[in-house]
């Protein structure tokens, strides 16, 4: 059991966590970061399926299933847009990684 | 069997939390452009797991239906993500962003209407069992599924209309007197529907209050110009984050607790600093006004050049700055850009590249082309490293970007876009513009640019005038 408070480390650890990722990246992978992050909410699928996993009135079924619809569309084209967006960056005169800490 | 049965919610809860690190570590490398193409994989490997997981909790029900909407979404989501084209990027992530928030939504809405049948069954104050069930809602609980159903609503409709002005569906601005204090007063109402709602449960209440979530995320969206979408779009991306994680506490799901609120945040940053390359604050990206006729009118000419004139100009300078924007992408000009690139260099040319932090439809959309066409990293430069070189530049050629190459944006304090940083290209010696019409820019506003002694038009499509450049380059 999760209570507010042990959330609230939660949510601050993880909020200190994204921003720390995120500070020090440079423009060129602004775009695909965007996209990629966009698939890492993806994970609302899982929450989208236990709640439809539960439902039990047809309008909670009905809400159960647009909400797995649109998770599994956010996580299955979040990574192939963004697969796709990195696969422009195949390692090619073997440049050091810039924006690594 | 009865020793699967005990150990699989461990298992399970296990799963999450490895999902959990796989998307830290992904996140982590793919801001890194070493790593980037590693990282997306790191985190599908933990969305795989952690769905795989999430078939194995026990009591599901309605598996049929759940198969039934996975699989054909994900084959939908699939399929357009792998066909479109890379010009297209930027408004499928405001698709796919805007279904992440809505699907949070639904689950926030689903715990509400849920709380609603189970009305009495329950202690105040008390959930029932973990995340098998949220037939009884804490007051805590319940504050998180609404911020959550409100922020992931906004999320939805507002990502909607941000891809439908991209996609070109939606394109005008819709603004009316008073819209600003119009938009507050139905955010208020929303907000402070949504609080009435956690005392009085009413499922009439919660329709209400989805509806007008809803239609605030399109009516926040509807008055944004064009030239501030990738700002909008990325504040969408964190609030779908944030969305997910309120409904992930809901669910007593920490892998959702955790994803959303690192991107929840990661976005928020990443929004930051989109917003200040603009020199503007979100305040004003949200709710103040772009574009329209404001500022001075230009006097002046433009004069136009040759295809040909343009190569010979570019072939006997000594350095070189290509400005590219979004006419390249919608041209898809950047493998003929590069081919030409590389015949300048041939020719002894010291030919770099720069990127305002805004060029196209969206942050670092420049350089993902560039990078697409083969153009290597070290002649590509941002805008703070190249913006005093141009003084030292005889050519600067740019291609289809308007807003972010206008000096007025320096010299007239009556224009919208007045304290936005620039790309200095007036600085340079010469510059040739490549545009298709004679037109404003998609912010409406007149480039003094365009007007310079020292300027000149071609005019066409990026690509079949860059073609152009080629051809003058190879017959010299």
């Amino acid at each position: 059991m999760i209570d507010g408070f042990i959330a609230l480390y939660i949510f601050a650890l993880a909020a200190i966590l994204g921003f720390e990722i995120i500070r020090k990246v440079p423009v060129i992978l602004h775009t695909p970061l965007m996209s990629g992050s966009n698939f890492i909410h993806g994970i609302v699928l899982v929450g989208a399926m236990i709640a439809l996993g539960h439902a039990d009135t047809t309008l909670e079924k009905v809400f159960g299933f647009i909400a797995v619809f649109l998770g599994a569309g956010n996580a299955a084209g979040g990574y192939v847009v963004t697969e796709r967006m990195l696969e422009m960056f195949k390692p090619r005169k073997k440049k050091e990684d810039e924006g690594d800490k | 069997m009865d020793m699967i049965q005990e150990y699989l919610p461990t298992l399970i809860k296990s799963s999450y939390f490895l999902a959990a690190i796989l998307f830290i570590t992904g996140l982590r490398r793919m801001s890194a452009p070493g790593t980037a193409r590693g990282g997306i994989v790191w985190a599908g490997v933990g969305m795989l797991i952690a769905t795989i997981a999430t078939f194995l909790l026990p009591d599901m029900h309605n598996m049929v239906l759940i198969l039934a909407a996975l699989v054909s979404s994900t084959v939908l989501a699939w399929v357009s993500g792998k066909k479109v084209a890379m010009t297209d990027m930027p408004q499928m992530v405001a698709l796919y962003n805007g279904m992440g928030g809505g699907s949070a939504a639904f689950i926030g809405a689903m715990a509400l209407f849920n709380a609603v049948d189970h009305l009495g069954g329950c202690q105040a104050g008390t959930i029932v069992d973990t995340a098998s069930s949220h037939d009884c809602l804490s007051g805590v609980t319940m504050v998180f599924a609404v911020v959550g159903v409100f922020i992931g609503a906004i999320s939805l409709s507002g990502s909607l209309v941000a891809f439908g002005k991209l996609q070109g569906w939606i394109d005008k601005r819709y603004t009316f007197p008073g819209q600003h204090f119009f938009n507050g007063i139905v955010a208020i109402g929303t907000l402070g529907l949504g609080f009435y709602l956690m005392k009085d449960l009413n499922a009439n209440y919660i329709w209400i209050f989805f509806g007008l979530s809803l239609l605030l995320g399109v009516l926040m969206t509807m008055p944004i110009g064009g030239a501030d979408m990738p700002v909008v779009i990325s504040l969408y991306n964190a609030f779908t984050g944030l969305a997910v994680s309120f409904e992930g506490f809901v669910l007593q799901n920490e892998a959702m607790i955790i994803a959303g609120m690192l991107v929840g945040s990661a976005g928020t940053l990443l929004t930051q600093e989109m917003a200040k390359a603009m020199n503007r604050s979100l305040g004003s990206v949200l709710f103040g006004s772009m574009g329209g006729s404001g500022g001075s009118a230009i006097e002046g000419e433009m004069k136009e050049i040759e295809g040909q004139d343009a190569a010979i100009q570019m072939a006997f300078a000594d350095r070189v700055i290509v400005v590219p924007g979004y006419g390249m992408a919608v041209a898809q000009a950047q493998h003929k850009l590069w081919e030409m690139t590389q015949l300048l260099l041939d020719k002894g040319v010291d030919v770099k590249f720069a990127i305002h932090p805004v060029a196209g439809r969206m942050p670092g959309h420049m350089n993902v082309l560039l990078a697409e066409a083969g153009v290597p990293y070290d002649l590509i430069e941002d805008m703070e490293d190249i913006n005093s070189q141009f003084k030292q530049t005889d050519v600067a050629l740019v291609i289809g970007a308007n807003d972010v190459v206008n000096p007025v944006a320096k010299t007239d304090p009556e224009s919208p876009i007045y304290g936005m940083p620039i790309l200095n290209v007036d600085e340079a010696k010469n510059s040739i513009v490549i545009k298709r019409g004679k037109g404003t820019g998609f912010a409406g506003i007149q480039n003094a640019l365009f007007f310079a002694e020292n300027n000149k038009m071609l005019y066409g499509d990026a690509q079949d005038a860059i073609a152009k450049l080629i051809q003058g380059l190879k017959a010299l």
